[in-house]
């Protein structure tokens, strides 16, 4: 059986800057795995530009974010296996791989797992109607106009408001479609604001929040859908139904974490993340596999992916060297107004500040952000506005760390 | 004259208050001078980068993603998109390769490698 160090699966940005990374701590004897013909992962398809600005310095398309990792892996001596897909990992660190050269086990001192998301599909939403041609994912249309050149449709409606929604409305549109609506369950969009305007009002594209997709209508294409506002259960009204022509519907109703191989090592997915439960250094509860980029969590910006990515190779390399002898292990807990937090542990005693990454669970003004251990505050920030689709960070020093026992909780407190 | 603007510079998306006088603008709500330079730049003249794909001739299913090196003023982008759905490139194309030269004030580069 052939013996790596390090395995990695999934050859995105997470994959990419994990692989790296740990190479760079001193690890030498490292396997990247992916199931594409070529590194990248969901950037390859993700055209648009606004990559890199906070990683990077400077403003990138998904494609040349992608190329400057794959570079990376390419200087350095690391194996990378394309086509080739995953379909099991132990705890004892074995992969077996389904390849170009047939089927193949590998044993790994330490595996980090970076397979990214997939999208939810119409059947996750039990929406009535008939089942007709022109229903795609967001993700799917955009790599079908993106990727392999073909258009989706002349006249679209978009479910969901997420950044990939409101993405393909610009996306569309520039490819002559005619974007009739974008509807969003929820009373707040998902998307980064700067993306519903540039693109959403730069098209004169509709946003309607509190609004779903009812029914859908058509023999063989799509022919149109009813769309209808929801009551603050979430529920259609009746009375609100209203009927758009269209030939397309975009699907852009969340993100799952593929954990089926998370899964497979015994490691337990979180209800709050849908990944796994990490540490400081993204090690999940079996040890010697770490998790990071979107099968941890769903990240919005790519640049925090290749920063989580970064820990969770740094995090393997010391697990390899047999340098991560921390053992004071503690919780962390979101509390109000915090839909949750990662790490969910931490070790005191890592002899290093640990940041603390956050959802909230609505909209808010200008709020504090509260980390506390007990009563005792440990680490506070002010915040002029949150919102559910922008993560949030804040660092714990060292210092603070080392004396906490107990469960760390963070929570929002409001600010006049 | 006063608008309120999202500056969409970065993720941050910072609230901009925008006062107009004389062709002058002063700007208010931005956390850096990119702020300032953009809230200035979408009332005088609003710019954008524009992305999109080219198809490569002598690739099958094939495509090559492109962007304006410089923002095209708001108004063009159409025209932009009009004269990049005519075009077809020829690999080999390598990432910053110019494709096409000066459309509405921009070099159409490549954003992605095509062997």
């Amino acid at each position: 059986m052939t013996q790596y160090d390090i395995i990695v699966i999934g050859g995105g940005p997470a994959g990419m800057a994990a692989a790296v990374a740990a190479y760079d701590s001193g690890v030498k004897n490292i396997a990247v795995l992916d199931r594409e013909e070529d590194l990248g992962g969901i950037l390859r398809q993700c055209i648009h530009n606004g990559f890199g600005l906070h990683k990077l310095g400077e403003e990138l398309t998904g494609p040349e974010y992608a190329a400057r990792y794959a570079q990376q892996v390419a200087e350095r001596n690391i194996k990378v296996y394309y086509e080739a897909a995953v379909t099991n990992v132990t705890a004892d660190k074995i992969v077996t791989v389904q390849s170009r050269e047939g089927l193949l086990k590998f044993q790994a001192k330490a595996v980090i797992l970076a397979m990214g998301c997939r999208e939810r599909s119409r059947g996750a939403l039990n929406i009535c109607g008939t089942r007709p041609a022109g229903i795609y994912s967001a993700g799917t249309a955009q790599k079908l106009i993106n990727c392999e050149g073909y258009m989706v449709g002349k006249r679209a409606v978009i479910l969901g408001s997420g950044d990939i929604g409101l993405i393909m409305a610009r996306r569309l549109s520039l490819e002559g479609a005619k974007v009739e609506a974008v509807c969003e369950l929820m009373p707040y969009s998902g998307g980064l604001t700067r993306n519903i305007v540039q693109c959403l009002e730069d098209f004169d594209i509709p946003l309607y929040l509190s609004t779903t997709v009812a029914e859908i209508h058509g023999k063989g294409r799509l022919e149109g859908v009813t769309i209808a506002r929801v009551d603050a259960n979430r529920r259609v009204m009746e009375e609100t139904k209203r009927y758009i022509p269209c030939d397309t519907l975009l699907l852009s109703v969340g993100l799952i974490p593929e954990n089926e191989l998370t899964k497979c090592a015994g490691i337990a997915i979180s209800a709050l993340t849908n990944g796994a439960e990490v540490d400081e250094n993204r090690q999940t509860k079996v040890p010697g596999i770490f998790a990071c980029g979107n099968v941890l969590h769903v990240h919005d910006l790519v640049d925090y992916v290749s920063d989580e990515a970064e820990i969770a190779g740094c995090g393997a390399a010391a697990f390899v060297k047999g340098e991560l002898n921390a053992n004071k292990t503690i919780s962390v807990r979101a509390e109000g107004g915090v839909r949750y937090v990662l790490p969910q542990m931490v070790h005191t005693d890592c002899g290093h500040d640990v940041s603390l990454f956050m959802r909230v669970a609505a909209p808010t003004g200008k709020v504090r952000l509260v980390v506390k251990i007990g009563d005792a505050v440990i680490a506070k920030a002010v915040k002029l506005k949150t919102a559910p689709g922008e993560m949030e960070k804040i660092t714990v020093k060292a210092d603070k760390l080392a004396a906490c026992t107990g469960t760390i909780t963070v929570c929002l407190e409001e600010m006049a | 004259m006063k608008r309120n603007l999202t500056c969409i510079i970065c993720p941050r998306g910072c609230s901009l208050t925008v006062e107009l006088e004389n062709g002058n603008a002063n700007v208010t709500g931005n956390a850096c001078s990119k702020g300032a330079e953009y809230g200035t730049q979408e009332c005088l003249c609003p710019v954008r980068t524009v992305t999109s794909v080219l198809r490569v001739s002598n690739r099958r299913d094939t495509m090559v993603s492109v962007k304006t090196a410089v923002a095209v003023k708001k108004d063009d982008i159409f025209r932009v998109m009009e004269v990049l759905k005519n075009t077809l490139v020829t690999a080999p194309v390598e990432i910053g390769d110019v494709l096409l030269q000066d459309v509405f004030g921009a070099d159409i580069i490549a954003t992605k490698a095509v062997k």
